[in-house]
């Protein structure tokens, strides 16, 4: 598969190319340019801190959009083992949108969900983008409460432009699925670990992130409304995305500082799809520090603590 | 029977003079959006502000409501004074709040408070659409939130009337979080044995719908209500065909089994009353 080159990167990959067609000449002729070829590898090296370390909000939203970008299932190979994936709501059918099931976590058994986006149209047709219908909720919230029967922690990764706004979604109560996981989550006497690991789009990433730490990989973005459909919305023009990708406040680094989120989990440089098996490790060694201290808990503290986080998100004043 | 409910409305309907001021018509006629006849607004305001003619409910603000339901001067209001920030930094963000305080009257688009319905208190939240859309910033949720611990620790029965566009957009994933934090009030009061009765009027959609106003032990709707996640142009965009013209009403809802009940506006106050005793203690005794 063909590399996805964003705009703002494109210094980078053209470098690199040329690097890559210097060496090929190199081995292929007489003329050694070894020492040419490390010097644009220094200029590379300064070039990639610079392009990576000054991502601003809107290239943020499009590595997060990244066609390459790791998804739930890639994660879920790499961290846990013996991964059973279990299906349907028992009400209405499967919804391949989420992908839940139960594995092991270094040797403990957790619940691990997540929305599922496709790398191809085939895929993302399956998986309709990893925009769910009330049924995937559904599924999702049969198999947490599972969890919290067998006392299970749960692992939520949130991935989806948002809820599908389709015909047959408003239905089947889409609201009422959304809602109904809010409410559920809060009660579940078991930690409740959320990853935002791509694009948090409104109510439909929600609905999988209700918990006790929540986390955002470096280039996701968690917001109320898509940066195209706010532009529409606030000034009647899709086209300004990028202004409303700084104004809306929907980086991680942004989410951090208005107090939403526990945390920041670093993305390799140039984002998680340049290797997806160190990206994992990077999760990995979050959850662990976050199960330890979780697990420490007693049911009642979980929930008194989950309500005290929650109770002290806003920003209002009295006159 | 309708006569009766008014003979014994009109005994509590005076509206204070303090709010009487801020719901001065702008107009002595209004034109019913639905069947277009022209009405005296004192007629309509009679009438609850439904349409004599075609039964439209037309909206109704936040006060307006209050009066309906509740005995005069039962009502205690919570957190009248709290405002938004703007904690965005948004542009105009600031003159819209203040133009919709002068226009309404209200301070935010939400009313909290307890009251008493014939002879039951009962906490409440009603939205107002006429601030900004209904829509949900930090207050709404805030007040929402506190509404549902104080009927908590006060032991009394949650009544919410909604309308509302959603989240509100200025305030970002704030607005969006609010969703979260009035469902964990709403699963601590519900723990806690509370009863919500959820109300949805014209217009209850996106965040709301998909919080709280979906969350009551009894969810009900009034006639025709539009309600729904998905805004209808979004819809028709993606799947790329017209809905029916009852899509997301209330009769729709009601007929995909989403709601216990579609309530008169002339038999709210009667119905919510029979559902606050059945839920009293022990019973009536
Ligand atoms: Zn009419």
């Amino acid at each position: 598969m063909k590399d996805q080159v964003l705009p703002f990167e494109k210094p980078v990959i053209e470098l690199k190319s040329k690097i890559a067609e210097l060496k090929k000449f190199t081995s292929e002729s007489d003329i050694d340019l070894t020492s040419e070829i490390k010097k644009l590898e220094d200029r590379l090296e300064k070039l990639e801190s610079e392009v990576y370390g000054n991502m601003q909000p809107w290239d943020r939203v499009q590595m997060a959009r990244h066609s390459n970008r790791p998804t739930t299932l890639d994660y879920i190979n790499e961290i846990f083992e013996d991964f059973v994936e279990l299906h349907g709501d028992r009400l209405y059918g499967d919804d391949e949108a989420i992908v839940a099931g139960v594995a092991k976590y270094n040797g403990t058994p957790v619940t691990v969900i997540g929305h599922q986006r496709g790398k191809d149209t085939k895929e993302n047709i399956r998986r309709n983008f990893g925009m769910p219908h009330p049924e995937g909720y559904r599924k999702a919230l049969r198999l947490m409460k599972q969890a919290n029967k067998f006392n299970r922690p749960i692992i939520c990764f949130i991935d989806t432009k948002g809820a599908y706004p389709g015909k047959a979604a408003e239905e089947r109560g889409q609201s009422e699925a959304i809602a109904r996981n809010l409410k559920e989550m809060a009660g579940l006497t078991v930690p409740i670990i959320c990853i935002v690991i791509g694009e948090g789009g409104s109510g439909g990433a929600l609905a999988l992130g209700v918990g006790d730490h929540i986390y955002m990989l470096e280039n996701s973005t968690y917001s109320v409304i898509s940066p195209e459909g706010a532009a529409a919305l606030l000034w009647k023009d899709s086209n300004l995305a990028q202004r409303a990708a700084e104004s809306m406040k929907i980086t991680s680094y942004d989410l951090n500082e208005l107090g939403i989120i526990d945390g920041i989990i670093p993305e390799i440089r140039g984002g998680a799809h340049r290797n997806v098996a160190e990206q994992a490790n990077n999760i990995y060694e979050t959850l662990q520090k976050s199960l330890q201290k979780l697990t420490s808990y007693s049911k009642d503290e979980l929930l008194e603590q989950r309500w005290e986080k929650y109770k002290k998100i806003g920003a209002y004043t009295t006159l | 029977m309708l006569k009766d409910f008014f003979s014994k409305k009109r005994k509590y309907a005076t509206i204070p003079r303090e709010e009487a001021k801020q719901d001065i018509p702008e107009g002595l006629m209004k034109k019913c959006p639905q069947c277009k006849q022209i009405f005296y607004r004192k007629e309509l305001n009679n009438q609850l502000q439904v349409c004599p003619n075609c039964d439209h409910h037309h909206q109704m603000s936040a006060w307006e409501r209050i009066h309906m339901l509740f005995e005069e001067n039962s009502f205690v209001e919570w957190d009248r004074d709290m405002i938004s920030e703007n904690p965005l930094e948004f542009p105009d963000y600031v003159e819209k709040l203040e133009k919709d305080r002068q226009k309404s009257g209200l301070n935010e688009a939400v009313v909290t408070g307890k009251g008493i319905i014939d002879q039951y208190e009962t906490a409440f939240a009603v939205m107002d659409a006429r601030y900004r859309m209904g829509s949900m910033g930090s207050v709404v949720g805030e007040k929402i939130a506190r509404a549902i611990e104080n009927a908590r620790e006060e032991n009394l029965p949650f009544i919410i009337f909604t309308a509302s566009g959603g989240a509100r957009m200025q305030e970002g994933v704030l607005s969006l979080m609010q969703m979260t934090k009035t469902s964990v009030a709403i699963e601590r009061f519900s723990r806690a044995g509370g009863l919500m009765i959820s109300v949805m009027t014209h217009p209850t959609t996106g965040g709301v719908s998909a919080s709280f106003a979906s969350l009551g032990d009894y969810n009900f709707a009034e006639p025709g209500a539009l309600i729904g996640f998905a805004g209808r142009r979004i819809i028709e965009q993606t799947i790329r065909e017209k809905l029916p013209d009852d899509f997301q009403t209330a009769e729709f809802l009601m007929k995909h089994g989403h709601l216990d009940k579609v309530i008169h506006r002339h038999d709210m106050k009667r119905t919510l009353s029979i559902l606050l005793e059945i839920h009293q203690p022990g019973g009536e005794s």
